[in-house]
């Protein structure tokens, strides 16, 4: 019960405490990054270069007001954004992160991480939909569309890996890696699993459900105090749980130089995704909504099909 | 199809690299209350009322600084001396809706009005940003300091008689018929 193995309650605890508490940190990571690369200086007075910070937020977003609109619908609006911290921390279940920490060894962990992306979707229109809203509707019909047209090609690009590794097990794919990271014969499903990762994420240049400047903070609009920070720290969660497949589906999970414990190996890799998902929002300008849809179906479908048939030819022919 | 992908991947590359870059560049901001930034001496901040260099002010009471006001917040009443000397009785500006234009001390013929570098003006009560002329009068010349306008303007005052002033040829005799 209390050593590190897959699924005991050691493991399981310290995941889920570490996702959190880790996500709560990355906004204070994001603004000190962000504000680096917009040349200034960020929060820094709090604590230790600023590292309370956090601290302070979460004692103001937890003393605020906790109010729901009159013209809400009033158990939608309260579900939103209990569904997607769930439905995001349930995917954190199947990540292996060393080979003793991992909540499931399951053998379909491929598919319960895209099954857990698609029921996020429920969480941003349920939110914009009971706002009764225009924007919050406006932006919960681009989440939709977009994290069901995204999420389309986000599954056949992880099949080229699928198919090298020949399971579903996401601690099988990160064990068939030793003797080679899967970035390099599936450096195309690399590419687009890594837009689509930002589009599901709705994370900048693709936050265009939430789009500040065009609709007003998109679905979540009308929410404010602990409901607006549970989306807030499930997005940052989702931005984790993205990397954490990066690292695990084409960088090897916790696999590298033993001078190094696993978990480090997965931390460091994790993290380098991190810093650059804030690097794109830093630096990207948001594309236009249909540009984004043209770009998804025109583009990155067709490739995501064809990486996986080259793969598959390939596959085949060193049978 | 070169195209598309030059224009969605390479220059994205390109601009990510450049923003990576700042990673290592000084921060244009500073720590503000401790660390200041260097204020400009032309910085359009607080308003002033100056004195020339004998230390009488300089306000004739033209009323001009209130008609360039866009927003109407400086007003005053002239008044004069028993010498001749114009001046205003009272001199009000309205912080609380001045914009720091600067057209006042544009519009000023005395260079009385100015603008200085301070900007920290924050009040807790909104009527305090109301600043009379007590206030706003400093002991200084501010920004100019050898101008007097009355030792250079014909206006008539007591020990400074027509054709006086700087530069000032005397009144035309118009009873003469000598050029």
């Amino acid at each position: 019960m209390f050593t590190f193995a897959v699924g005991s309650g050691l493991s399981i605890a310290s995941i889920l405490l570490a996702v959190i508490v880790l996500a709560a940190m990355l906004i204070w990571v994001e603004r000190r990054l962000l504000s680096f690369w917009q040349e200034r200086l960020g929060p820094n007075r709090v604590g230790w270069f600023g590292i309370m910070q956090v601290v302070a937020d979460m004692i103001k977003i937890f003393t605020k007001e906790d109010w729901v609109p009159p013209f809400a619908d009033r158990l939608s609006f309260v579900l939103a954004p209990a569904i997607i911290m769930v439905v995001v921390l349930m995917s954190f279940a199947v990540i292996p992160f060393t080979p003793e920490v991992g909540v499931i060894d399951s053998h379909i962990g491929v598919l319960f991480v895209l099954a857990m992306a698609s029921l996020g979707a429920y969480s941003v229109m349920l939110g914009g939909l009971s706002s009764n809203n225009k924007y919050a509707l406006l932006g919960s019909l681009r989440a939709a569309a977009q994290m069901v047209s995204y999420e389309v090609f986000m599954g056949i690009s992880l099949l080229g890996v699928v198919v090298l590794a020949g399971s579903f097990n996401l601690r099988e794919i990160v064990e068939s890696q030793a003797d080679g990271w899967y970035i390099v014969p599936q450096c195309i499903g690399f590419l687009i699993f890594l837009i689509a990762g930002v589009a599901e994420s709705h994370r900048l240049p693709f936050d265009i459900p939430e789009a500040e400047q065009e609709i007003c903070a998109g679905y979540h609009t009308e929410y404010s105090g602990m409901k607006f920070g549970m989306f807030f720290v499930g997005e940052y969660l989702g931005l984790v749980l993205i990397s954490s497949l990066i690292t695990v589906l084409f960088f090897g999970g916790w696999l590298g130089p033993s001078f190094l414990p696993p978990i480090v190996w997965f931390a460091l890799k994790a993290g380098f995704f991190i810093a650059f998902f804030i690097l794109m929002r830093a630096a990207l300008p948001r594309p236009r909504y249909d540009q984004l849809m043209s770009y998804g179906w025109l583009f990155l479908l067709p490739l995501s099909l064809l990486n996986l048939l080259l793969t598959g030819v390939v596959v085949l022919s060193t049978l | 199809m070169f195209s598309l992908i030059r224009d969605t991947l390479l220059s994205q590359a390109v601009t990510l690299w450049r923003v990576f870059r700042k990673l290592f560049v000084k921060a244009d901001t500073v720590q503000y209350p401790e660390e200041r930034p260097y204020m400009f001496p032309r910085w359009r901040g607080r308003i002033i009322l100056s004195r020339d260099p004998d230390g009488e002010e300089r306000c004739v009471a033209c009323n001009l600084c209130a008609v360039a006001c866009p927003v109407d917040c400086i007003a005053l009443q002239k008044t004069e001396t028993e010498d001749g000397r114009w001046y205003p009785e009272f001199f009000r500006i309205n912080f609380s809706r001045c914009i720091m234009c600067g057209f006042c001390e544009e519009a000023c013929p005395t260079n009385a009005i100015q603008l200085t570098p301070d900007f920290e003006m924050a009040e807790y009560v909104r009527q305090d940003m109301v600043w009379e002329k007590e206030d706003l009068l400093i002991d200084g010349t501010g920004k100019y300091h050898d101008y007097n306008f009355y030792r250079v303007a014909g206006k008539q005052i007591a020990g400074k008689g027509k054709g006086e002033a700087l530069n000032e040829a005397e009144p035309v005799d118009v009873r003469s018929l000598l050029p």
